[in-house]
C-alpha cells in the first residue's frame, strides 16, 4: 500500500491534475508516500547515469542523498521535478510517480510538475532583482491570489529571513551574505507554496554558521513540506534526515562507462549505525568514497 | 602517547608553508620582471595615446575648418548649390532622425527575435540552426553597397517597390545593421547564468516567462549597447543610401513614404565635393554636427542604461 490517492490512477489528464493538488488534511497519515520510484534509469544521450533506482519518499519527513561524487544523486534529484528536461539528451526510464501519477507521463506539463515541486540549488542564485521581487516572482508568475505583501512576508518569515531583511526589502540581493541568499532562494521556493521541496547540496557553498542555520531551516520546513536534499556532508545527512540513501558509483565491464547505483535505503539512524549493505558501512565510516 | 600527538608539528609545517608562499607573492621581484612589465606597460600606453590622439586631430581640425559655419542656420537653414553661405543641413539632420528612429524601430524587436530564438529556442545540434548562425555571421561582414544595391532591387524596386523615399533608406540601413544586433544581443543573453533559468523554472514559471521576466531584463543593458553601436554605424553610412536615393541637394523635409530626402553623410559627401572654400567649410560644419548627434544619442543610451541597472 504506497498510492494514497486511490481516486487518482497513473495517466490522464484529470487524474494527474487531481494528484497534484495538495493532499487534504485527512490524507495525511503517518508515513504517506509522496514518491514512488520504480526502476529509474536516468541517461544523458548514450550515457547512463542512474541505474534502476526503487524506492519510496514519505511526506513530512527529510531524505537525504549521500554518496560519493559521481554517484548520480544530483541527477537523481532533478528527475524527481523534470529539471533533468533541460538537458539536451537526457532521458528518464522506469516510473517516477509523485501521489501516484506519473511524472513523465505524455499529458503532464512540466511546468506544472515544478509548481509543486520546489527546488533550491547548490550555489545560491538569487535573481537580479531585489530582494522582494525574488520572493514575489514565483507566486506573481503562478498567479497566486492575495495580498502580495503578505505572501512575501510569510515565505521570508518561513525561511527565517524576515528579521534580516525587513528594512532592506528594495536592495539588491546580490548585496546579501552568501548564507541570506541561500535563505532567500528557500523563501522563494516556499513562496509559491510547493508540497515538495528539492534541494541540491544547499550548503556547499557556505560557511559552516550558515550551514547551522540552513539545517535547523530544515528542521522547521518538515513541518509543512516534504524535502529531498542531496548532500556530500555525511554529518549534515545525519543531523537533519530522516530518511538516508546511499548511492555509489558503478564502473561497467569496459572500464569507461560509470554509473550510480541505489545501494541502500533505510532509516538515516539505521544506515548511520547499523548498515545492511558492507558497501554503506565502508563509506560511512571514511574507508573508502 | 606524547609522541604519537601531531598537532604542533602539524601547525608548524602549515605557518612554514603560508610562510613562503606570502614571501613569494610580496617577496623582491627579479630585474628581468620589472623590465619587461614595464616596456608592456608603456607600449599599451602608446597604443591608447595613438588613438586618442587621432581622434582629438580629427575633432579639432574639423572643428577649426568649420568653425566659420558653426552656427544656428547651419542646423535649420536648407542646402543650397547657390548659396553655401546661407545654406545648411535642415532636410538632411531630419532625414537622418527619421532613419535613426526607423532603425531602433525595425532593429530591436527583429534582432532581440532571432537572438532569443538562436540562444532560447534553437537547438544546436540541428543543421539549419548551425546555417542561420554562420550566415548571420557573414552578413554581419557584407560591404554595405551590397545592402545598397538589396535596398535598391527589392525596397525602392521589386516585390516591394517602396519607391526612393525616406523608409526605403530606413529599412536597408536596418538590414545592414540586423546582423549586428543579432550578434551583440546573442552576446548579452547568452552572458545571463544560467542559474538563473533554472531558478525561474524551478519556481514553476514557463520558458516564456522566464525568458521575458528574467532573461531579457538582464540582458537589456548589454542589448542597449549593442543597438546604440549598430544605430551608430548606421547613421554614419553613406554608401547604401546613394544607392537608395538620398538626394544631395533637397529643400524639403522628408515626409516617410513620399518624395525626395537627404541625410547627414551624403550632404556632407555632396558639400566636400563642391569646388567652392564655402562649401568646404560647411562640409566640416557638419562633421561636427554629426559628431553632436552621435554623441547626445550615445550619452542617452548610458543614460537609460544606468537608470535600467539602478532598479535591480
Amino acid at each position: 500500500m504506497t498510492t494514497n490517492s486511490p481516486d487518482a490512477p497513473a495517466g490522464g489528464r484529470t487524474s494527474v491534475e487531481a494528484a497534484l493538488k495538495p493532499a487534504s488534511g485527512a490524507q495525511r497519515a503517518a508515513r504517506e508516500t509522496v514518491f514512488e520510484l520504480r526502476n529509474v534509469s536516468v541517461f544523458y544521450g548514450r550515457q547512463k547515469a542512474v541505474n534502476d533506482v526503487s524506492m519510496d519518499i514519505y511526506r513530512n519527513t527529510i531524505t537525504a542523498l549521500i554518496g560519493p561524487s559521481g554517484c548520480g544523486k544530483s541527477t537523481l534529484l532533478r528527475s524527481l521535478n523534470r529539471m533533468n528536461d533541460l538537458i539536451p539528451g537526457a532521458r528518464v526510464e522506469g516510473k517516477v510517480l509523485y501521489q501516484g501519477a506519473d511524472v513523465y507521463s505524455p499529458q503532464v506539463n512540466p511546468v506544472q510538475v515544478r509548481k509543486k515541486i520546489g527546488m533550491v540549488f547548490q550555489r545560491p542564485n538569487p535573481f537580479p532583482k531585489s530582494i522582494y521581487d525574488n520572493v514575489a516572482f514565483g507566486p506573481r508568475t503562478v498567479g497566486m491570489k492575495g495580498d502580495m505583501d503578505e505572501i512575501v512576508e510569510r515565505a521570508l518569515r518561513g525561511a527565517a529571513l524576515w528579521d534580516d531583511v525587513k528594512d532592506r526589502l528594495k536592495d539588491n540581493a546580490y548585496g546579501m551574505s552568501g548564507g541570506q541568499q541561500q535563505r532567500l532562494c528557500i523563501a522563494r521556493a516556499i513562496a509559491t507554496e510547493p508540497d515538495v521541496i528539492l534541494m541540491d547540496e544547499p550548503c556547499s557553498a557556505l560557511d559552516p554558521v550558515s550551514t547551522g542555520r540552513i539545517e535547523d531551516l530544515m528542521l522547521q520546513l518538515k513541518e509543512r513540506f516534504t524535502i529531498v536534499v542531496v548532500t556530500h556532508n555525511m554529518q549534515q545527512a545525519a543531523r537533519v534526515s530522516d530518511m538516508t540513501a546511499f548511492l555509489m558509483v558503478q564502473v561497467g565491464a569496459d572500464e569507461h562507462s560509470r554509473w550510480g547505483e541505489l545501494v541502500e535505503y533505510d532509516e538515516t539512524n539505521k544506515i548511520f549505525t547499523n548498515p545492511s549493505d558492507e558497501r554503506t558501512d565502508n563509506y560511512i565510516s571514511g574507508r573508502i568514497g | 602517547m606524547a609522541d604519537r600527538y601531531q598537532g604542533p608539528r602539524r601547525a608548524r609545517l602549515a605557518t612554514a608553508g603560508a610562510r613562503a608562499a606570502v614571501e613569494s607573492v610580496f617577496g623582491e621581484q627579479p630585474r628581468g620582471d620589472r623590465i619587461s612589465g614595464m616596456v608592456f606597460r608603456a607600449l599599451m600606453l602608446l597604443a591608447l595615446a595613438t588613438a586618442l590622439v587621432m581622434l582629438t586631430s580629427l575633432i579639432i581640425y574639423s572643428a577649426w575648418r568649420g568653425w566659420g559655419r558653426l552656427d544656428l542656420d547651419m542646423i535649420t537653414e536648407k542646402p543650397s548649390r547657390i548659396r553655401p553661405e546661407q545654406a545648411g543641413y535642415g532636410p538632411a539632420l531630419v532625414g537622418s532622425i527619421y532613419m535613426i528612429v526607423g532603425v531602433i524601430v525595425l532593429v530591436v524587436p527583429v534582432g532581440v527575435g532571432a537572438a532569443v530564438y538562436l540562444e532560447e529556442y534553437a537547438k544546436k545540434d540541428r543543421w539549419y540552426n548551425r546555417l542561420i548562425e554562420l550566415n548571420i555571421q557573414n552578413l554581419a561582414g557584407v560591404p554595405s553597397i551590397v545592402f545598397g544595391i538589396l535596398g535598391l532591387a527589392f525596397i525602392a524596386r521589386g516585390p516591394i517597390g517602396l519607391g526612393l523615399v525616406v523608409a526605403t533608406g530606413s529599412i536597408t540601413l536596418a538590414l545592414l545593421v540586423l546582423p549586428t544586433v543579432i550578434i551583440a544581443a546573442r552576446e548579452a543573453i547568452r552572458a545571463v547564468p544560467s542559474s538563473i533559468r533554472e531558478g525561474s523554472l524551478a519556481l514553476g514559471a514557463t520558458q516564456w516567462q522566464t525568458i521575458s521576466r528574467q532573461v531579457l531584463p538582464a540582458a537589456a543593458p548589454g542589448i542597449l549597447t549593442g543597438v546604440i553601436l549598430a544605430v551608430a554605424r548606421a547613421m554614419g553610412e553613406a554608401a547604401p543610401l546613394l544607392l537608395v536615393g538620398a538626394a544631395g541637394f533637397t529643400p524639403f523635409l522628408p515626409v516617410l513614404f513620399d518624395g525626395q530626402y537627404s541625410a547627414l553623410p551624403v550632404q556632407i559627401y555632396r558639400n566636400a565635393v563642391e569646388p567652392r572654400e564655402e562649401f568646404q567649410t560647411l562640409a566640416f560644419a557638419g562633421v561636427i554636427l554629426m559628431l553632436a548627434v552621435l554623441l547626445a544619442m550615445n550619452s542617452f543610451a548610458v543614460w537609460l542604461r544606468n537608470r535600467y541597472e539602478r532598479r535591480w
